[in-house]
């Protein structure tokens, strides 16, 4: 039997580049591409490219459009309500990112640990999640009532004052927080857990030997290892804070005044209360580039955090 | 000439048959036509036809689909209906009728937000035609019996007729009895001496506020242009010129901010009319402003703690003038709908006397009609005392519109809204209706060249 030394063709050919393989790219080839090249283009390319030309418009429901070029962009940057509603979103962001994460980590390592009832607590931990978020802000807004909500009467019984919370300027997006922190610190928690149930066991045989205490196995061990996990809850958290808007909307319609007016919150007057198509248009064009931008940072920040990385 | 009529010659027979052959060719069309409208409308000739409609979710709209079965029994027309909620239902119609092809035959409109939008826009029938036309129109119709007021604000200003005003809800105080009794107070017949009974009954103590009104931007503007209206004056004059930045403004916002917030419930600021309410309902509050329209509930003893109790005030007279701030919806034909006639068979029926009855009867809203209002009818056997339908009927008397008459209404609410609202936090009225009059005179002057 003779075995043969020369190598199959495909094998022997050198590392094949993109170009090469356009000699792949054969009438069938494109016929098979074709649906799902209409249906990026009809679903994702379109609006986008339609939005852009509607934020070049002066166009209001129930009126033709009429080209202005960049003048709804100029008249965003000075409009008061736009500016302060940037820096709403940003602080809601902020808060409604980093509290959860801190809680869902926190928690992720006590549900981590062997303790009776764990599996039916860690059940009942998650149902907040479930709920339905307008029906979460309902319930809500009943319990904020300053006079009859059950809030205010629990606080009373432990000697602190009555609270206005949603009603209140100063407290409304703090307390819109206290909501975001019960309805989404589970997802935080199950992400964590995720990642804490598939952690080796042997760097922690070796830092007990060691002598590393339980402070220094969570740091130097845990959370690195961890870590990757955590930057998804952040990516996921970063993306549902920023576009929260049902929450806000029925308990407070971004008010009192415009407390607690988001960008989601003025992009929806503007298009849909108000009917100015171009306006929103433009709304929407800010607030896209922003979160592309936001998203590379955070992707990036998760590739850096990869244990291979 | 007795002989004559005893005894007629041919002649004379001939002579008088011919005089009464003549009278009645006279008279005989309007008898006919009198004598077959009343025993004979045709209700049935549009039989077979299919009629979409498209109603805002109220207890109305319950009532209207409930009679749909008897109005397809009478006439044969089958009737497919949906209930959109309210914001949902402004945003749905100005988008249909924006495309031109609206897919529902029949809609409501809020008046005090879509009449001039709908004129702008041509969206709805103009229903002259349909009301002169006796062979669509039901002699028992009666548009007559429409209340003055409700007519004025179902018509537009080129006297075109969009929409049958079947609902009108009036402004005015819910006030606690009990609460007055203790106190030894009388309702108050002026907005001075209500600021006055508020003092007096607030006792942030025991948890109870003089007063409680919507502070929530948008939602609280019918609380200010409610105490405009006793200056006498409306917030955009007939002139289209606005009126939000003058003395008589400033004083309706100071009175808005005095009462809100010296005497006013904590988070007043952020109350729309359901906090309101649940905050009066559970006896926390002696008097609330608002729309007649909410009544239903305070009579409720599974809701309510003060059934019984419920005093219903007409708002009092101002310094210069007595009025009640009015709101209503209508109900009308889309322009582009294709089965017109059918439609208006559709607003006869559900406009008619016996269903504007219905609805005061079943605590829905106060209807359009006079008949109604004043039906003995109406208050036997309802759940609302006498007061209510004195508070209706005195109110209906003293209806003036509680919200310009402009196309941009709804940034007319938002801007003054934020406004009314800053003076909650101690920002001063004046200034704060000088920034918003500025903000939003460009937006009417826009409004009115496009």
């Amino acid at each position: 039997m003779t075995i043969s030394t020369s190598m199959p063709a495909a094998v022997a050919q050198p590392p094949s580049t993109a170009f090469q393989h356009s000699a792949d790219f054969t009438p069938r080839y494109w016929l098979f591409s074709l649906p799902a090249v209409l249906i990026v283009a009809g679903v994702i390319v379109f609006p986008w490219l339609f939005t852009l030309y509607m934020s070049t418009q002066d166009w209001k429901i129930g009126g033709g459009p009429e080209f202005v070029g960049l003048q709804n962009f100029a008249e965003l940057f000075r409009d008061a309500r736009f500016i302060e509603s940037m820096g709403h979103t940003a602080y809601f962001t902020i808060l409604a990112v980093v509290l959860p994460i801190l809680f869902g980590t926190a928690a992720a390592l006590v549900f981590h640990r062997e303790f009776p009832f764990r599996g039916l607590l860690r059940t009942i931990f998650v149902m907040p999640m479930m709920a339905t978020p307008v029906a979460v802000a309902l319930v809500w807004t009943m319990m904020f009532h300053p006079q009859l909500g059950v809030l205010n009467y629990l606080l009373s019984t432990i000697g602190i004052g009555p609270q206005n919370w949603v009603y209140d300027p100063g407290t409304v997006i703090p307390t819109l927080i206290l909501v975001e922190v019960w309805h989404w610190t589970p997802l935080v928690m199950l992400i964590v857990l995720g990642g804490l149930a598939g952690l080796p066991r042997e760097p922690y045989e070796s830092a007990l030997i060691d002598g590393a205490n339980n402070w220094h196995m969570f740091r130097h061990i845990t959370l690195p290892l961890v870590w990757p996990f955590i930057m998804v809850a952040i990516v996921i958290r970063t993306i549902d804070a920023l576009k929260a808007f049902d929450t806000i909307f029925v308990i407070t319609q971004g008010g009192p005044g415009t407390a607690s007016e988001t960008l989601n919150i003025f992009l929806y007057l503007q298009a849909f209360q108000f009917y100015k198509i171009g306006y929103a248009s433009a709304v929407v064009v800010i607030f896209f580039v922003m979160i592309i931008m936001l998203s590379l940072l955070l992707l990036y920040a998760r590739q850096k955090s990869k244990w291979d990385a | 000439m007795s002989s004559e009529i005893l005894k007629p010659t041919r002649r004379a027979l001939l002579r008088n048959a011919a005089a009464l052959g003549a009278l009645g060719t006279l008279a005989a069309p309007a008898i006919i036509r009198e004598a077959n409208a009343q025993s004979s409308f045709n209700w049935k000739r549009f039989a077979g036809t299919k009629l979409d409609v498209m109603l805002v979710k109220n207890p109305r709209s319950d009532l209207m689909q409930a009679e749909e079965k008897a109005f397809t029994a009478l006439t044969g027309i089958e009737v497919s209906s949906e209930q959109v909620p309210e914001q949902q239902q402004r945003q749905k119609a100005m988008i249909e009728f924006s495309s031109g092809k609206p897919a529902f035959d029949v809609t409501m409109l809020a008046l005090h937000v879509q009449k001039r939008l709908s004129a702008k826009g041509k969206w709805m029938e103009d229903l002259r035609p349909y009301l002169a036309d006796a062979s669509l129109t039901s002699p028992d119709f009666d548009y007559a019996d429409f209340a003055a007021g409700a007519v004025d604000f179902g018509k537009q200003a080129d006297g075109s007729i969009d929409t049958l005003p079947h609902f009108i809800d009036f402004w005015m105080v819910y006030y606690n009895k009990e609460m007055f009794a203790q106190k030894g107070l009388e309702y108050p017949k002026t907005m001075d001496e209500l600021v006055a009974a508020a003092a007096k009954l607030n006792d942030p103590s025991k948890g109870i506020a003089g007063f409680v009104s919507r502070g929530l931007k948008n939602a609280n503007i019918p609380v200010w242009t409610s105490w405009l209206l006793g200056q006498g004056l409306e917030t955009v004059s007939p002139t289209g010129k606005l009126q939000t930045d003058g003395p008589e403004a400033v004083w309706a916002a100071d009175m808005y901010r005095k009462l809100n917030k010296d005497y006013g419930p904590p988070g007043t600021i952020g109350f729309n009319w359901n906090e309101c309410q649940t905050t009066f309902m559970q006896g926390r509050a002696a008097m609330w402003l608002d729309g007649i329209g909410f009544a239903t509930p305070l009579e409720d003893p599974t809701k309510s703690r003060i059934v019984g109790k419920v005093g219903y005030g007409v708002t009092p007279a101002g310094p210069k003038a007595h009025h009640s701030a009015l709101f209503g919806d209508g109900l009308g034909i889309a322009r582009g709908s294709k089965n017109k006639q059918a439609a208006w068979l559709y607003l006869q029926y559900m406009c008619n006397k016996g269903n504007q009855l219905a609805m005061i009867k079943a605590g829905a809203g106060a209807p359009g009609r006079l008949s109604a209002l004043s039906s003995p009818e109406a208050s036997a056997g309802s759940r609302f005392p006498k007061q209510y339908f004195e508070c209706l009927a005195e109110s209906g008397k003293i209806a003036r519109a509680g919200l310009p008459q402009i196309i941009p209404v709804t940034e007319f609410r938002d801007v003054f809204g934020v406004a009314l609202t800053n003076t909650l936090t101690g920002a001063d009225s004046a200034t704060e209706l000088k920034k918003a009059t500025e903000t939003f005179k460009p937006i009417l002057e826009k409004s009115e060249q496009a």
